[in-house]
């Protein structure tokens, strides 16, 4: 599914590496964490692999399917099958949610060929996926994530994704801010996602989140590279004796 | 040369040309609002009023020829609402393609019949709040449309308006001139609404005065035309009585000049007013809203909404006022004046201005300009959004608070669908 190689990333505007050289491989159907101490790279990858601008890729490549990401602008990398849940989703004053929701739907069925929804099949779908992620339809009137919690934020992320049903999706640090009961609902809402044909890569500081969403494999990010490949075990490991132990091992 | 000197030359050279009404009671208002003009002179660039915005087009004894916008890609405004039409062309009333003048609720005439008569009940209203309103800074244009205004209507509510009466200005000829003058009078209780569309003429200078009675409710949606080159001098005075209601909303789409002016006073209490202007321009766009609200009564509520997006070198100009007079406590006024700059070169240029002499008041006001927000577009687009419909979503998103000024919804979609196409054609891109 998502097959990135030696990726090598700077910022653009001052000479400040971030990646030095990730390689990870997610088969169709997996969910792959990765952990990681601050500052190792794990949102600036979620970043370069949905495109966002200020990143200047030096090296390597990352692929969707088989189709290269990098080249490609935003609405293209999404209309290919990626999604990103947001660690800090933008609030956007004067757009409904339900507005944006809509205009996003249908942009990428356009971009794929497909008919757009009409209005009616699309509040019908819209008002059955909110209502498992518990989302009530005030939320969907008000403009894009203003006023909303922190928690009510994850949830429209997991909401759109349940929308937009990508093929691979990454959810980064979609547990912070969240309490457990919060927690629980945006797990089970992206557990409800999980099927053979999608891929998750969860980006997380904590254990807590992987009981939810259970990994198939788990990484340890430090300084821009992927230290070290395990099952579940690992984040247990982590859990239980920090990053200090696993970096010392590398170094 | 003296600064009173230049202004009286000025003044000597813009007016030779235009006739004089006399006789009736038109004429002697004429007279009085032609010694005010004089008294005060036309404006120049020195006067602080004018300091953002260059009159010179303005005095000019002569129109600058404007060509005309073809606008056959877009429905014609308003046309999916029941109106009485009354049309201008070229700052003349249409009388064929105009409506009957006649509408269960209220009384309609044209400006030039009705003022030759003695006495009339517009008389207490034409060039009557024009004058109030050139304190404390002189408006001569509006004098100057007081004194020579060639044509207008005349419209007194006495109930509710069976419905809108819209005003259509069309421009024909290249280098028109146009001095259009209207008064409403809305009796007690009374409630209407005014659609005007339209560039009117290359030139339009305009008055509209409102006269609100006691809970009485007036609606007023405009949309100056889109032809570019034209220049438009507007003036709306309006004074509101006990427990009336006023809301105002503009859209600009294009123009090489437009100096809309507001004077708003309320006068009785429990009244509310409720003044909006969304404007876009792309290259030679200048665009100034100046607007005076006068809290002269307890417990009354304003609100200014005034949104700008401006592109390649356009100019956006807001001037805005909130007076709270002594005595008028529980006064809840705000004001908002914003620009979206989708590149460096064009400018906003902001004068927010309170002025309060009451303590038991709430008065806010706030005043930004900046570029679309990267991050929100980023957001959009790894949704799926292309970059030019994210964009344009983000436009109409900066520009939603002063159409959400608008009451009618029907007439809040239309005025969005006309946005798009403008930011469809123009581009929302620096």
């Amino acid at each position: 599914m998502l097959q990135i190689k030696n990726l090598h990333v700077k910022l653009q505007e001052e000479d400040k590496v971030i990646l030095r050289g990730v390689d990870l491989n997610i088969g169709a159907g997996e969910v792959h964490a990765i952990m990681g101490p601050n500052g190792s790279g794990k949102s600036t990858l979620s970043y370069v692999l949905a495109g966002r601008d200020g990143y200047e890729v030096t090296d390597g490549s990352a692929t969707l399917e088989g189709a290269e990401l990098l080249g490609m602008e935003p609405e293209e990398r999404a209309a290919a099958g990626l999604f990103l849940a947001f660690q800090y989703p933008v609030e956007i004053p004067g757009v409904g949610n339900m507005t944006f929701l809509r205009t996003a739907v249908n942009a990428q069925r356009k971009a794929r060929g497909e008919d757009e929804l009409s209005a009616g099949d699309f509040l019908k779908i819209v008002r059955e996926k909110a209502k498992t992620l518990k989302i009530d339809a005030d939320m969907l009137k008000r403009p894009v994530n203003v006023g909303f919690s922190g928690g009510e934020k994850k949830r429209n992320e997991i909401l759109q994704m349940a929308m937009l049903e990508p093929r691979m999706c990454i959810l980064d640090e979609t547990d912070s801010g969240l309490d457990v009961d919060a927690m629980k609902l945006v797990s089970d809402g992206v557990n409800a996602l999980r099927d053979a044909g999608r891929s998750f890569l969860v980006i997380t500081h904590y254990q807590r989140l992987l009981d939810h969403i259970k990994p198939d494999v788990v990484h340890i990010m430090a300084a821009g590279r992927i230290i070290k490949t395990g099952g579940p075990e690992l984040a247990l490991e982590v859990e239980n004796n920090g990053y200090a132990d696993l970096l010392g091992e590398v170094v | 040369m003296p600064l009173a000197r230049v202004k009286e030359d000025a003044l000597a050279a813009r007016i030779a040309g235009l006739a004089l009404f006399e006789g009736g009671w038109l004429g002697a208002a004429r007279a009085d609002a032609l010694a005010r003009l004089g008294a005060m002179g036309l404006p120049v660039r020195r006067d602080e009023y004018w300091r953002y915005t260059d009159p010179t087009a303005l005095n000019a004894a002569n129109p600058l020829p404007a060509n005309r916008f073809d606008d056959s890609d877009e429905p014609a405004a308003f046309d999916a609402i029941d109106r009485l039409k009354v049309v201008f062309v070229d700052g003349v009333f249409d009388a064929a393609a105009s409506d009957d003048l006649t509408l269960a609720g209220i009384e309609i005439e044209r400006l030039p019949a009705a003022g030759a008569a003695h006495i009339h009940w517009a008389r207490e209203l034409y060039g009557v709040l024009e004058t109030s309103g050139q304190t404390p800074v002189h408006r001569p244009f509006a004098a100057l449309n007081t004194a020579f205004a060639t044509d207008g209507i005349l419209i007194r509510a006495k109930g509710h308006a069976a419905k809108p009466v819209a005003l259509i200005y069309h421009h024909r000829a290249e280098t028109s001139d146009a001095m259009l003058h209207h008064c409403i009078k809305l009796e007690d209780g009374a409630e209407l609404t005014i659609l005007e569309s339209g560039p009117a003429a290359a030139r339009l200078t305009k008055v509209m005065e409102v006269d609100v009675g006691s809970n009485a409710r007036f609606h007023h949606i405009r949309l100056q035309g889109r032809d570019h080159e034209r220049r438009a001098a507007t003036h709306l005075f309006a004074r509101l009585g006990q427990g009336a209601s006023f809301k105002s909303f503009t859209l600009t789409a294009n123009g090489r000049l437009t100096r809309n002016e507001a004077v708003i006073d309320l006068a009785g209490s429990d009244a509310r007013a409720h003044i909006a202007g969304a404007a876009v321009g792309d290259g030679d766009f200048h665009h100034d809203d100046t607007v005076f609200v006068i809290h002269g009564a307890e417990r009354c509520e304003s609100r200014q909404v005034f949104k700008k997006v401006l592109k390649n070198g356009a100019v956006g100009v807001f001037q805005g006022k909130i007076l709270v007079k002594p005595g008028a406590q529980k006064t809840d006024g705000y004001q908002i004046s914003q620009a979206l700059l989708l590149d460096g070169a064009s400018q906003f240029l902001a004068k927010p201005e309170l002025e309060i002499y009451a303590d038991d008041v709430k008065c806010s006001h706030g005043s930004t300009s900046g570029a679309i927000d990267e991050t929100a577009l980023f957001y959009l687009q790894s949704r799926g959004v292309p970059r030019r419909a994210a964009q344009s979503l983000l436009v109409l998103a900066f520009l939603a608070e002063a159409i959400g000024e608008i009451e009618d919804d029907a007439i809040a979609d239309d005025i969005r669908l006309r946005l798009e196409g403008w930011l469809n054609r123009h581009g929302a891109q620096g």
